[in-house]
C-alpha cells in the first residue's frame, strides 16, 4: 500500500518544523523589544529611586542647596492640585465637545471639528506652555498655579473630546429613541440617559487623559514654573513633580540626583495607579454597556 | 380573553380564494364604520429619505382603541409608517414628507407643533427590548414622568404600580422594583418596556415587531397583554409575524414597496384578500 498522501516526505516536513520554529522565535523577540522598555524604566526607577525614598521624602520640603534630606511634599501636592485644575478645565469642555460631536453636529461640521482635535493632540506640550505663558503670564505679570493648570486642562480637552465621543457613539440609538417616544425633551435625553449610560466610559477616558498629561514638563516651565515651598495661593508660582525632577536631575548634586530618581519612581507609581483605574474600569463597563 | 395563541384560526395549507379581477387601488382604506372614533386620519401621506421616496400616497383611517397590524416585507415602508405616527423622524436628516396625518383632528406636522408633546401621545415599543441600562426597574417606569417634571411622590408611586399592572408584569416584579431593568429575562425587560410607555400615559401605542426576540411563551404573554390594552388604547403593531396578525388584531394593513396596498378587517385579510398581491403574501407565496 501507497503511503498516505496527506503525508509530507519527511524532509519537507523537518524543514517545515523549523521554519515555523524560526518565524515563531522571531515575533516573540519582537514582542519582548516591545515591553522590555517598560520594565527596564521600572527596573532602574525601583533600584536608583526605592532607597532614596523615605518618609520625609513625602513629607518635607526640598533642603537649601548643600544640606542634606529633605522632600518633594510640596511637588507632590502640587502635581495633585495641577491635575485638579486640568480636569477643572478640560473636562467640561472636552465632554460637552464630544457630546456636540456625537449628538449634534452635522457631518461637515464634526469632520473639521475632529480634524482639528487630530492636530491639536500633536501639538508639541512646549507650544502649549508658550501659548499659555502669552495669554495668562505676561498680562498678569506673574507665573502662576493657574496658568500650569490651564495649560495642562487645555491639552486634555481633544483627548477627552475624542474619547467621549466614541463612547457616546456606542450607546445603541434604541435607547435615544425609546427616551425621545416618552415625549422627553432632546437634551434631557441626551444628558440624562444618553451620557449616564455612557459615563464609566467617559470616566475612563477623562483617567487616560489625566494619565497622559501628570508627566508633562514643558507646558509647565512656563507657566506653573516650581516653587521650592509650599503654594498658598494659585496666583503664584506652584511646584510639580516633573519639574522638580528636570531642576534635581540636571543639578551638580548626588543627593539632589538621588531624590530626583525616587521622584520619578514616585510620578511613575502615580501614572501607572491611573492606567490600572482605567483597565478595571473599562473591564466592568464590557458587561454593562 | 384567550390565553394561548391560536393558531388554528388561519388553515396552514389552505390557499385563500382567489379573488378574480382586484381593484387597482387600495379602495377599502375607509374601513371604520362610522360609530368608530377615528385616531389617525392620513392622507396622502408621502415620505422620503433624502432621494428615496419610502412611503406613497398613503391613505388610511386608524381607528381609536383597536389592534392595528401592519404587515408586508422588509422595506415595504411599515416601521417607516409607524414612526411618522410619533414623528420619530424629525431627527433624521434628509427626511421630508407631504400630504396630511391627523391625530383625532389635530395634523401632527402643522407648523408650530410640538414634536415631544405628540411623542408623549404616543409610547413606543421597539423590536428589542431596551430598559435604560443604568436605571432600576422602578426609575425605568418612571423615567418618563420624572423628566417632564412630576416630583409628587404620592403620584409617581401610583403611577407605578399601575403602570406595571396594565403591563401585567407588577406580580413578577413588585418584590425587585430597585433591581436594574436589565436583570429580567427578555420577555419581562420587553413588559417593562410597555410599562415605561404606558406611565406617561399615551393614548397610542407604537408596536415595532415586539416580539421578534421573544420566545413563545413570552409572546404569548405580548399577545394577551395586547388584547387588555385595546380597552383603553389605540394599538398599532408592525410585525413579520402574520399569525401574529392574525391572532391578536382588528384591522389589517399590507404594506408593499412603500405601498398601501390592503386595508381591511383581519379575518378577511387572511381569508379573502381582495388584491392578488395581498393574497400571495399572506398565503406565503412571497416576501
Amino acid at each position: 500500500m501507497d503511503a498516505s498522501p496527506y503525508l509530507p516526505s519527511p524532509r519537507f516536513a523537518r524543514w517545515r518544523r523549523w521554519k515555523s520554529g524560526a518565524i515563531t522565535g522571531i515575533l516573540v523577540a519582537c514582542a519582548l523589544a516591545v515591553i522590555a522598555p517598560l520594565f527596564l524604566v521600572i527596573y532602574f526607577l525601583l533600584v536608583r529611586g526605592y532607597s532614596s525614598l523615605d518618609w520625609s521624602f513625602f513629607t518635607q520640603l526640598p533642603k537649601p542647596t548643600g544640606e542634606v534630606g529633605g522632600g518633594m511634599a510640596n511637588a507632590i501636592v502640587g502635581t495633585l492640585t495641577l491635575l485638579a485644575m486640568a480636569t477643572v478645565v478640560g473636562v467640561p469642555f472636552g465632554v460637552f465637545g464630544g457630546i456636540y460631536l456625537a449628538e449634534y453636529g452635522s457631518d461637515r461640521a464634526n469632520d473639521w471639528i475632529r480634524f482639528a482635535a487630530d492636530v491639536l493632540n500633536g501639538v508639541p506640550s512646549i507650544v502649549w506652555g508658550m501659548v499659555v505663558y502669552l495669554i495668562l503670564v505676561v498680562p498678569f505679570k506673574t507665573f502662576s498655579a493657574y496658568a500650569g493648570g490651564v495649560a495642562l486642562g487645555l491639552m486634555m480637552v481633544p483627548l477627552v473630546m475624542r474619547t467621549t465621543e466614541e463612547v457616546l457613539v456606542l450607546v445603541p440609538q434604541s435607547y435615544r429613541e425609546a427616551a425621545l417616544a416618552l415625549g422627553i425633551a432632546r437634551w434631557k435625553v441626551i444628558m440624562v440617559i444618553v451620557v449616564r449610560t455612557a459615563l464609566k466610559g467617559i470616566g475612563t477616558g477623562v483617567i487616560v487623559a489625566l494619565a497622559r498629561i501628570a508627566g508633562e514638563t514643558a507646558p509647565l516651565l512656563f507657566t506653573a514654573l516650581g516653587n521650592n515651598f509650599w503654594n498658598h495661593n494659585l496666583k503664584e508660582p506652584i511646584s510639580a513633580l516633573p519639574l522638580q525632577i528636570f531642576a534635581y536631575s540636571i543639578s551638580p548634586y548626588d543627593d539632589w540626583h538621588r531624590q530626583a530618581w525616587a521622584g520619578a519612581l514616585v510620578l511613575m507609581a502615580l501614572i501607572l495607579a491611573l492606567n490600572i483605574t482605567v483597565r478595571v474600569l473599562s473591564r466592568d463597563r464590557q458587561s454593562t454597556l | 380573553m384567550s390565553t394561548l395563541p391560536e393558531t388554528a384560526r388561519i388553515p396552514a395549507g389552505a390557499a385563500p380564494v382567489r379573488v378574480a379581477a382586484a381593484p387597482a387601488t387600495a379602495s377599502t382604506a375607509d374601513v371604520p364604520v362610522e360609530a368608530e372614533e377615528v385616531a389617525f386620519d392620513i392622507r396622502n401621506f408621502s415620505m422620503w429619505y433624502g432621494q428615496r421616496q419610502a412611503l406613497q400616497e398613503i391613505t388610511i383611517k386608524i381607528s381609536a382603541r383597536k389592534v392595528t397590524a401592519i404587515i408586508g416585507p422588509s422595506g415595504c415602508g411599515k416601521s417607516t409608517f409607524l414612526r411618522s405616527l410619533n414623528r420619530m423622524h424629525d431627527l433624521t436628516p434628509g427626511t421630508r414628507l407631504e400630504g396630511t396625518l391627523r391625530h383625532f383632528g389635530n395634523d401632527l406636522y402643522g407648523p408650530g407643533i410640538d414634536a415631544t408633546a405628540v411623542r408623549r401621545r404616543g409610547g413606543m415599543v421597539l423590536q428589542k427590548s431596551n430598559p435604560f441600562p443604568t436605571m432600576s426597574i422602578a426609575d425605568n417606569v418612571l423615567v418618563g414622568l420624572r423628566l417632564n417634571g412630576m416630583r409628587d411622590r404620592s403620584v409617581l408611586q401610583e403611577r407605578l404600580e399601575q403602570s406595571l399592572r396594565m403591563a401585567a408584569l407588577w406580580d413578577e416584579v413588585k418584590d425587585l422594583l430597585n433591581r436594574p431593568g436589565t436583570s429580567l429575562s427578555g420577555g419581562q425587560q420587553q413588559r417593562l418596556c410597555i410599562a415605561r410607555s404606558l406611565a406617561v400615559q399615551p393614548d397610542t401605542l407604537l408596536m415595532d415587531e415586539p416580539c421578534s426576540a421573544l420566545d413563545p411563551i413570552a409572546t404569548a404573554k405580548i399577545e394577551d397583554l395586547i388584547q387588555t390594552l385595546r380597552e383603553k388604547y389605540t394599538v398599532v403593531i408592525v410585525t413579520h409575524n402574520m399569525q401574529q396578525a392574525a391572532r391578536c388584531s382588528d384591522r389589517t394593513a399590507f404594506f408593499y414597496m412603500g405601498r398601501l396596498i390592503e386595508f381591511d378587517n383581519t379575518r378577511k385579510i387572511f381569508t379573502n384578500p381582495s388584491n392578488p398581491q395581498t393574497e400571495a403574501y399572506v398565503s406565503g407565496r412571497f416576501g
